[in-house]
């Protein structure tokens, strides 16, 4: 395949706040500066291109192989050009140059194995023929044509594909109890609603490769039977939304949405509905009444939403990276997808890798790479050399795994295990100088302001488990706190009314077991506390 | 009518098939705490009072809200089911400004009764004692937010039977309170029938009639399931 | 638990923080079984029982009526516990802060003794007004109202706006006996 002689440039968030769109118009300028027009040498805006911490980045294809620049400021773009365009490199790369060159063998990059991303940083997201020429859609052109919805559910499962919003509920298992339903009307819902701390996963598909969520979801709604769907996306995330609406247009003025979709009977409206902040609309069951217009709460679970969702009828909800790697599974095959990863956790996963880390970005492995691979090796460990503390995964819902177990394979099963959760793949690392208490406190301060206030746990008791985590922080609590602090936990764990309250007490519960001794470390006698002035609070 | 069998507490129980675990757990008279549900009104399993424990489900479920099913065993106050209800009532004596000595409701107050019913002789979460306030702007009723334990049965009972949807919640977390029209006093919302439903089914003193003082609010918590199973069966006196 | 009787009578207090004596008034109902009880206790503190100033060492049982919501309160709480085999919190202003703890609302409850000062001497005042201010003859403020168990660890709780003197009397009597007692039902437990 020969490679068009192009400039990559990232315009996702992370990039363009780097100064991205400044460097892609000066790229231009130098282009016609060197007498060479857009046939010639095409510079794109793309996806994301992984390596958000080191943005902008640009990616330089072809003739010789693939060259990729991070941190290059506007006035390099003269250089940068002349490196595209030499035949050879690096000798074709003057010195400014040469030190934003980032290593495409790098363990960063090699380690990878996109399928989720597989678009990410090729396509240009805003162009529809980009992607339908990177192969987007082709899926579902053949399963219209070819397979009948059986047969689309049956490859799922046996992808062995689960939820990646962070539950790992069996995708296949999900699309079947909506399509067993009594027939009638039904829905497919994606949320887009990502509001862990530390989670950017989603919000770069979206801003990268919608068209592939879109087919992702015409998939699944061809597979259950729906005729109308929401994608549902924080309000936080304009660029996504933005993005998102254009390639919804496109897909329907190409008629892959909307009725009669590539000749057959197959009928699909989707639509964006944005949140208004509320981090518990991430909810399934509150995500669902915000999409109805109302307040947004979580119900009792059952009826699950796959019984009664939208407007009471069966909803298929799932999360945008799980969408979005169906149509891959379709092309390869349910059991290629199964082939990758472990035994109960099949595929890959991406993580968005932040904190004291070399190389902050979006990272996609096999499901089972051990942590240690994904924090030291991809990550590149602490930026001085310091050895990791913890990993926090899973965001306010998640814990922190200590160093000791960075050997742990990260699967669904094996992180429960350790008191922390996949949730939607944030992963923040940790350099010793962080202090536990006070992790904790953090993201209980997190579940305080975002608590939906309907169940007593939840609303009442984050508040007293905030302020207990308060006194360890200032280091003036008592033997009589640290009991408090676990009776609690476990209270609102096991009485909170949703997932999020019930996981609310994971960043305390996780730290507390594996650094107990920072916590009493922080207490004192209470006749110290009282003399101290404690007891005046 | 199909029944269905479980075990609650070790005592065989059967019940109609869509019966709730609460109505199950009464046919046993287990004694079931409860304060956000109430007779008559869409269970919202709020205050997680209800919880029980129910054998092979691997979590505490709602027994307002959870259907009874055939073989279910069900058990109703283990030492854990109590220890966390004495903390829920403890949290919910510690979030509001709960005076019992000079409330409305002193002596008739479901909450004061809780307290009593789990065994709470002090509440070992300090109290927040946060700023509230008091809607006085109603010519018959007054709603007093220091009171309120955000169970929402005024807001059910107004939007259920009374049909006018005078009460909603507004804001979330520790700050949600209960807010009239659109977020409006009281007095000026012109869809308040002043029936007076909300003020009868409130558990506390939050919503009380202007004439009564200290310990003289008599609440009226059997009229929605009156009203509704009326509704529903067409028992109207002339009919 | 208090030492087994009967070898000695036992030392009995009650202290006064901050509440309105209600509790004490309560106590004082109890009538004729006052009689009982000064057969087997002692009264060595007591603003309704002895002219004693200064808190005794070797008490038995200390039932502690009010919140503790100035630095003498906060002082003689302390005092006490050192010197207390049993400490009962009696009443609600012990048990909750209950109505002198209703301060705390005010100031967002960081420091509502300036709050409640200023709104008690100046605000409501005639163009007179003036702080209280003598120090070591006025107690100081806390910043806020506490309930006793937030200030001393407390051994029982007997709450009650006031506890009546039935409940005051099934309370003490077990304790007279050496036993704890069965702290249950509307009876025992109810606020207000």
């Amino acid at each position: 395949m020969s490679v068009p002689q192009q400039l990559r440039c990232c315009d996702a968030s992370g990039c363009r706040s780097a100064g991205g769109q400044a460097l892609r118009t000066a790229l231009e300028g130098a282009r016609d500066a060197a007498g060479l027009d857009a046939e010639a040498l095409t510079i794109k805006p793309v996806g994301c291109l992984r390596l958000c911490g080191s943005g902008p980045l640009v990616a330089c294809d072809g003739p010789g192989p693939t060259q990729l620049f991070g941190g290059v400021a506007p006035e390099h773009a003269g250089a940068l050009i002349a490196a595209s365009l030499a035949t050879s490199h690096p000798s074709g790369c003057d010195d400014a140059l040469a030190a934003h060159r980032l290593d495409l063998e790098d363990p960063f990059f090699a380690l990878q194995q996109p399928v989720v991303l597989e678009g990410c940083g090729q396509a240009n997201p805003e162009s529809i023929d980009d992607a339908l020429a990177f192969g987007t859609y082709a899926q579902l052109h053949r399963i219209l044509q070819e397979l009948t919805p059986e047969q689309v559910r049956d490859e799922v499962r046996r992808s062995g594909l689960r939820g990646r919003g962070g539950a790992g509920y069996p995708t296949g298992l999900k699309w079947d109890t909506v399509a067993l339903q009594p027939s009638g009307p039904r829905y497919v819902v994606c949320n887009a609603d990502e509001g862990d701390p530390g989670a950017f996963m989603d919000r770069s598909v979206l801003e990268s490769d919608p068209h592939r969520l879109i087919e992702g979801m015409a998939i699944a709604a061809y597979a259950v039977g729906a005729e109308r769907g929401f994608v549902y996306v924080r309000a936080e995330y304009p660029l996504a939304i933005e993005r998102l609406r254009l390639a919804l247009q496109q897909a329907r003025s190409r008629h892959l949405l909307g009725n009669h979709i590539d000749g057959t009977s197959f009928n699909l409206r989707l639509e964006v509905r944005v949140g208004a902040g509320a981090y518990v609309c991430g909810e399934e069951t509150a995500l669902l009444l915000s999409i109805q217009g109302q307040r947004g709460m979580p119900q009792p679970r059952p009826p699950f939403p796959a019984q009664s969702g939208l407007w009471g009828a069966p909803t298929l909800i799932n999360n945008v990276e799980t969408f979005t790697a169906v149509p891959a599974i379709l092309r390869q095959g349910g059991d290629w997808y199964a082939a990758i990863g472990t035994e109960h956790s099949k595929g890959t996963k991406v993580f968005a890798l932040s904190g004291a880390v070399v190389n902050t970005g979006l990272v996609e492995v096999p499901m089972g790479t051990p942590l240690r691979t994904v924090v030291e090796v991809i990550g590149g460990g602490v930026p001085d050399g310091s050895p990791i503390k913890a990993v926090q995964t899973g965001g306010p819902s998640g814990g922190c795994i200590p160093a000791q177990r960075l050997d742990t394979p990260v699967d669904y099963e094996s992180l429960l295990e350790l008191g922390s959760m996949m949730g939607s793949g944030g992963m923040v690392v940790m350099g010793e100088s962080t202090s536990m208490p006070e992790v904790a406190r953090h993201f209980m301060g997190f579940s305080v302001n975002e608590s939906c206030g309907k169940c007593v746990p939840c609303r009442a008791g984050t508040v007293q488990l905030a302020q207990l985590l308060d006194r360890f922080v200032e280091r003036r609590a008592t033997p009589a706190d640290m009991e408090r602090l676990d009776a609690l936990c476990q209270m609102v764990k096991v009485t909170s009314l949703c997932g999020l309250g019930q996981s609310a007490p994971n960043p305390v519960l996780s730290t507390l077991r594996w650094f107990r001794h920072e916590y009493e470390a922080a207490c004192r006698e209470p006749a110290a506390c009282v003399a101290a002035g404690g007891v005046e609070r | 009518m199909s029944v269905v069998t479980l075990s609650v507490n070790g005592q065989d129980v059967a019940v109609p098939a869509g019966a709730s675990l609460l109505e199950a757990t009464r046919a046993a008279e287990a004694n079931v705490p409860t304060l956000c549900h109430l007779e008559g009104l869409t269970p919202v399993s709020a205050c997680r009072l209800c919880l029980v424990e129910v054998e092979g489900s691997g979590k505490l479920l709602p027994a307002c809200s959870t259907a009874a099913a055939e073989g279910m065993v069900v058990h109703t106050h283990t030492p854990q089911l109590r220890e966390v209800r004495r903390m829920t009532v403890e949290l919910i004596f510690a979030e509001g400004n709960h005076v019992c000595a000079v409330c409305v409701a002193n002596t008739h107050c479901e909450l004061q009764d809780m307290a009593v019913t789990v065994g709470m002789d002090h509440s070992r979460f300090p109290y927040q004692y946060p700023q509230r306030s008091v809607d006085a702007s109603h010519p018959q009723f007054t709603l007093d937010h220091n009171r309120c334990i955000l169970c929402t049965r005024c807001v059910r009972v107004c939007d259920e039977i009374e049909g006018a949807h005078v009460w909603d919640i507004g804001s979330r977390g520790g700050q949600c309170h209960i807010v009239a029209g659109l977020d409006e006093p009281w007095g000026q919302v012109q869809a308040c029938t002043s029936c007076g439903k909300c003020v009868d089914v409130c558990p506390t003193g939050a919503l009380f009639r202007n004439s009564d003082t200290t310990a003289e609010k008599q609440p009226n918590t059997t009229l929605p399931a009156l009203l509704r199973t009326a509704r529903e069966q067409r028992r109207w006196h002339n009919q | 638990m208090p030492p087994s009787p009967p070898a000695a009578k036992l030392r009995l207090a009650t202290v006064w923080l901050a509440g309105c004596s209600g509790c004490h008034m309560s106590f004082l109902d109890l009538d004729e079984f006052l009689f009982d009880l000064a057969e087997k206790v002692d009264v060595v503190f007591s603003p309704v029982g002895t002219d004693v100033k200064i808190y005794p060492e070797n008490v038995d049982i200390a039932l502690v009526e009010g919140a503790v919501a100035n630095v003498d309160n906060l002082e003689l709480a302390l005092q006490l516990r050192q010197r207390t085999a049993l400490v009962i919190s009696f009443g609600d202003c012990a048990v909750t802060a209950n109505v002198p703890g209703l301060r705390n609302l005010l100031d967002g409850g960081h420091d509502s003794a300036k709050a409640v000062l200023e709104r008690g001497y100046l605000e409501l005042a005639d163009a007179t007004g003036q702080l209280p201010f003598a120090p070591g003859i006025v107690p100081e403020l806390l910043p806020r109202v506490l309930p006793l168990h937030e200030v001393i660890p407390v051994d029982l709780y007997l709450p009650g706006c006031p506890p009546s003197a039935e409940r005051i009397r099934e309370a003490i009597t077990p304790l007279l006996a050496g036993e704890r007692p069965v702290q249950e039902g509307s009876a025992m437990l109810r606020f207000g």
